[in-house]
């Protein structure tokens, strides 16, 4: 095994539900070490991707190509016992509500000293020990190890969850970011802890956002998915700084900016039109409908992702028009109403 | 220039909690003012005080200089299409099994102005307003996405042609990339209508981007207006 191996392999990882695919082809890799956003909007096929990395799919998905672990284990197909072997010690998930991912009836304290138990078979003295170890790593103190969850903040209880999620060193966590408004301060606060706990164990961490300003602020790579398909990948600073997909382009573009532009107004420039709904079929690129650049092969053929930059950064694009994009994508998007 | 809606010292409690603690200011026709703050800081309890869809505990609240926290529910029923509220979830704030089109004409018939020969011309027109058709009027609130339900959202506030929007998250639970789209509306509507806003929003980039003011609450207090 080298060094440069993956922690994670994903290839040709294709979702569907009756038929309908909701993600339709999606290859990359997580190294370990880094943390890797995945980033698209509802419908994009970012959660169940998340999910698949963790052999979480819903009951009725129907999952095809392969999502390995780094030593050969296949997790699309696995029985329920290799998964429960896995869940905790090499791969765990953050979910998105921290609420409903802890017990109300036992003191937080005492539902990592539970994990740490199943995990590691240790003694009751040596796990509870070792949880509120794991709780005073995130900031919980050791005084809150008995409270119940309804009785800790919403910050207390995101860092309990993320104390649980990493209880068994996992080599590779999924935290899912909450869809809906969280408060901002609270967010950055548990991308943070996650980062800093990443950093130490050197495990990978695979963030699922719908917010690429999120993206530039925690992440060392991104991927970013349009209707079950990928449409950009590689290092966030670059893909953030230029982007070479018209879709990324476009959400750029349409972000408020950091300070006032001179001469514009409080128009933003906006990509029309809807995204396609989960599964609806498409001919040809899935943005193609939304995109100022598109033409009749864009229309007719699924564009594949294609390496851009130097073969290191291992960025790569889905785009038919890639070769020819103007420099300033953009300002490819109109200020629409 | 006189205030639009002007807060002075409102109070609202939940129980012994208080929620808003003396909290006062002021919107101006064809003006924004964004109300930002953490979860939990009382900025809802304020803008559902404001509207008076909550009695506050305390304090005054003016519309176009009338003091609407002592007026009778009937007096109250009259100036409420003037101040309408556009909620953070799309879905949830219209009724599921009605179709678009009834939903913004439903203002209209509530409040009687409804007139079958110029009503569905009219709704057709504060549906194309905010850039929906016919097609779109036909559906029902699942069968749109979130940004067209949002806009249908709109157009029903607009039904009551009122003067001041209360917005509460209105593009929080929308998707990236039709976001800006429905922002260009609001400044739009707020530039040709003269519409005062009240935006609630803890998207810090977007405030400094869309408002014209700033009023900053903690812990149910204002620490800070710009």
């Amino acid at each position: 095994m080298s060094a440069d191996e993956p922690l994670l392999s994903v290839r040709d990882l294709r979702i569907s539900f009756d038929g309908a695919e909701a993600v339709r082809g999606l290859s990359f890799d997580v190294h370990a070490g880094e943390v890797l956003a995945l980033a698209g909007e509802s419908g994009a096929g970012k959660s169940l991707t998340a999910r698949a990395l963790l052999g979480l799919v819903p009951r009725d998905a129907v999952v095809r190509g392969t999502v390995r672990l780094r030593g050969g284990t296949e997790l699309v197909g696995a029985k329920p016992r290799t998964l429960a072997a896995l869940w905790g010690r090499r791969v765990a998930l953050v979910p998105q509500d921290a609420l409903s991912a802890l017990s109300p009836v036992h003191p937080v304290g005492d539902q990592i000293a539970a994990a740490v138990r199943s995990l590691r078979g240790v003694s009751r003295r040596e796990a509870r020990a070792r949880a509120a170890a794991a709780l005073d790593r995130v900031g919980v103190p050791a005084a809150r190890c008995g409270a119940y969850p309804h009785e800790l903040s919403g910050g207390m209880r995101q860092r309990a969850v993320v104390a649980l999620a990493t209880a068994g060193d996992p080599d590779l966590v999924v935290a899912d970011e909450p869809t809906t408004a969280l408060d901002p301060d609270l967010r950055d606060q548990v991308l943070r802890l996650l980062a800093e706990r990443q950093e130490e164990t050197g495990a990978a961490l695979v963030l699922v956002t719908h917010d690429l300003a999120a993206v530039r602020d925690h992440a060392d790579r991104v991927l970013v998915l349009y209707a079950g398909r990928h449409a950009e990948s590689g290092p966030a600073a670059p893909v953030l700084d230029h982007p070479r997909a018209p879709y990324t382009a476009g959400l750029l573009a349409s972000l408020p900016p950091a300070a006032p532009v001179p001469g514009r107004g409080r128009r933003l420039p906006a990509i029309g039109g809807v995204p396609p709904a989960p599964g609806e079929p498409a001919v040809g690129c899935a943005f193609a409908p939304r995109c100022p650049l598109a033409e009749d092969r864009c229309r007719a053929d699924v564009p594949g992702p294609r390496r851009v930059g130097a073969a290191a950064e291992r960025r790569e694009v889905s785009c038919h028009r890639s070769a020819d994009l103007p420099g300033a994508l953009g300002e490819l998007f109109r200020e629409a109403v | 220039m006189n205030a639009l809606l002007e807060v002075r010292d409102l109070v609202v409690r939940y129980g012994a909690a208080l929620a808003v603690d003396h909290v006062s200011f002021e919107v101006r026709a064809g003006e924004t003012l964004a109300l930002v703050g953490p979860s939990g800081c009382g900025k809802s309890s304020t803008a559902a005080a404001a509207l008076l869809l909550r009695r506050p505990d305390g304090g005054e609240v003016r519309f176009e200089g009338r003091e609407l926290t002592r007026l009778p529910e009937r007096d109250l029923r009259a100036l409420r299409p003037a101040m309408q509220p556009v909620f953070q979830d799309p879905y949830g704030s219209l009724s599921p099994r009605q179709r678009i089109r009834d939903a913004v004409a439903e203002p209209l018939r509530v409040q009687g102005r409804w007139d079958a020969a110029t009503g569905p011309a009219r709704v057709a027109e504060l549906l194309a307003r905010v850039g929906l058709d016919a097609a779109h009027g036909l559906r029902r609130p699942h069968e749109l996405s979130g940004g067209q339900c949002q806009r249908a959202g709109i157009a029903r506030a607009l039904a009551s042609e009122p003067r001041l929007l209360v917005l509460d998250e209105p593009v929080s639970a929308l998707d990236p990339s039709v976001r800006a789209g429905v922002l260009n509306l609001l400044a739009e509507l707020q530039e040709t209508l003269g519409l005062g806003y009240l935006f609630i929003c803890h998207d810090m980039a977007l405030v400094r981007h869309f408002a014209d003011r700033t009023a900053e609450m903690r812990d149910g207090r204002l620490v800070r207006v710009s």
